[in-house]
């Protein structure tokens, strides 16, 4: 029963994770454009050496890091209001309010950010209306910095909301009795429990945003790992090799956050 | 049990998120009832001209077509494949276990653009063939998403449901396939249905790994892209947008009220 679904993923995903890796170490030929079948470590050092790369990695790495962050704080208060004040019937509303942009297009709640963002989009029109004077975010690292948070927000929110719903009660009154305050229990208590949730969140806020290359793309005007990536493989560049070695840059940061996360007990959120 | 005070403030919190959540999509809906062709706010006015036009588009027609036949081929694929995983780990204990559910999950946990090239270098540098791009390059990286999708679902309803009702049904000589059929199918059903929905919409709106396996042919999401990308015919793809928020939407709606816990085969 395992055998066709494990004979899928072997054949058309390790392998071409395999495949992806060796290539990480072939080269090509400056004059003839052609790929160059031998063992070569000339990638590597291109990437470990230009502070283009470095500049783009840590770019990259820090959006992902401030994204999370942004997330973190906006999901913790709605997954505890959710989680504990809401009664149930609302619970199940807001958790379909939640699920529901979290599977809706991708590109479109990016395009609307652009619309929301530009000129003379909504969000001046509104910032006039109230007397404000006007931003012009289009195009920046902020711009992205908002719609990264936006597009993985409700990633973030599920596993919090699903680790504070876990907690039992008893565990609350018990910190009461014992004379715990408010603050006390939920710095003790509460938080504790919920950082599992945390980190199973951060998973994915972390990693989609170290992929993504499509909204830098569209609302940002810097490159990411992913655009540098992209541009090797189907732009004007076309130097697979290359784009594979600078791969391993975000498979290796994620490696160590999954292991990071692991300790703090993601998996068992997921 | 939270003060009073505590509680207003983290309900204006969540009102604020859940506006947050959806004023963007709101907008965006909006957009495609433009009168204009200039994409600033608020619109000009009113006109449902440009549904006419995008109908009869012939570009977004046939990218929605490809988008349709990828997404339904790469659903059935996910829910055979997703369906005989889950149930070979929650029936049977075996080593590794843990590891396939690791690899199913793989393909969504790591960036999508090493997915993407992955399967790109895969598909130009087999060495046994070289697969050049076609719908079927398109299925095999949307499917190789979507079967942990099918899993998972397939997966957390075995988990609700008694191991006793299997047993039970041996014991009365069912042989495998009987139970299977009269026993096991009934429980996954609604599940199987929630699964494939989410494959589906998952499938449809994906562009990230799919710009790498595509080659020069043109999803809906690809479509919507390359315009973005270059300005061009916005008034249409605000109409296609729509539409797909919409063929999104549905299937997730449907789909989370099929998974809600059904009474007797909850465990506690």
């Amino acid at each position: 029963m395992l055998g066709p679904p494990l004979a899928w993923m072997l054949i058309f995903y390790l392998a071409a994770l395999a495949v992806l890796f060796v290539s990480a170490f072939w080269s090509i030929d400056a004059f003839t454009g052609k790929l160059t079948h031998a063992w070569t470590l000339t990638n590597f050092d291109t990437i470990l050496h230009s502070s283009t790369y470095h500049q783009i990695a840590f770019r990259t790495i820090w959006m992902a890091v401030a994204v999370t962050l942004t997330d973190a704080l906006i999901a913790f208060p709605f997954a505890y209001y959710m989680a504990r004040v809401a009664p149930p019937r609302m619970r199940t509303i807001l958790f379909v309010l939640v699920l529901l942009p979290l599977w809706s297009s991708y590109l479109a709640r990016i395009y609307a950010w652009r619309l929301i963002l530009n000129q003379d989009g909504a969000l001046n029109w509104s910032l006039a209306k109230v007397g404000l004077p006007e931003q012009s975010w289009a195009f920046t690292n902020t711009a992205m910095w908002i719609v990264f948070s936006y597009i993985w927000l409700p990633f973030m929110i599920l596993p919090v909301y699903a680790a504070l719903e876990r907690i039992p009660d008893s565990f609350i009154e018990a910190s009461r009795d014992l004379g715990g305050r408010n603050w006390t229990t939920f710095r003790r208590v509460i938080v504790p429990l919920a950082l599992p949730g945390l980190a199973a969140g951060s998973i994915f806020t972390f990693s989609l945003t170290l992929g993504d290359y499509i909204t830098p793309t569209l609302v940002g005007n810097v490159d990411f790992i992913g655009n540098v990536i992209y541009r090797n493989v189907l732009g004007l560049t076309n130097n697979l090799p290359f784009a594979a070695a600078y791969a391993t840059v975000p498979l290796i940061v994620m490696a160590v956050y999954l292991t990071l996360a692991k300790r703090l007990g993601a998996f068992e959120a997921l | 049990m939270e003060a009073r005070a505590t509680r207003v403030s983290l309900g204006v919190w969540t009102l604020l998120v859940v506006l947050f959540l959806w004023l963007p999509l709101v907008l965006i809906c909006v957009y495609a009832f433009n009168s204009s062709n200039i994409q600033s706010w608020p619109i000009a006015g009113f006109s449902t001209k440009w549904f006419h036009a995008a109908w009869h588009n012939e570009e977004a027609r046939s990218a929605l077509v490809l988008s349709l036949k990828a997404g339904a081929i790469a659903t059935v694929i996910a829910l055979v494949l997703g369906t005989a995983a889950a149930t070979a780990v929650s029936r049977f204990r075996f080593f590794g276990r843990d590891a396939v559910t690791f690899l199913l999950v793989l393909p969504i946990a790591l960036p999508g653009v090493v997915t993407g090239i992955a399967l790109n270098s895969f598909f130009n540098n087999n060495p046994v063939h070289g697969l050049s791009p076609s719908l079927w390059t398109i299925v095999i990286g949307h499917a190789t998403f979507c079967i942990v999708v099918v899993y998972n679902n397939v997966v957390a309803r075995l988990r609700r449901t008694q191991t006793s009702l299997t047993e039970a049904s041996m014991d009365l000589g069912a042989d495998g396939w009987q139970t299977f059929r009269f026993v096991t199918f009934p429980v996954i059903s609604t599940a199987l249905v929630a699964g494939a929905l989410l494959a589906f919409a998952l499938s449809f709106d994906e562009v990230i790994v799919t710009t790498f396996t595509a080659g020069a042919q043109n999803t809906l999401p690809i479509w919507i892209l390359g315009n973005l990308r270059l300005g061009q015919q916005l008034p249409q793809v605000n109409v296609v947008v729509f539409f797909v928020i919409v063929m999104t939407v549905l299937p997730v709606t449907v789909a989370q009220r099929l998974t809600r816990d059904t009474g007797i085969l909850r465990r506690r």
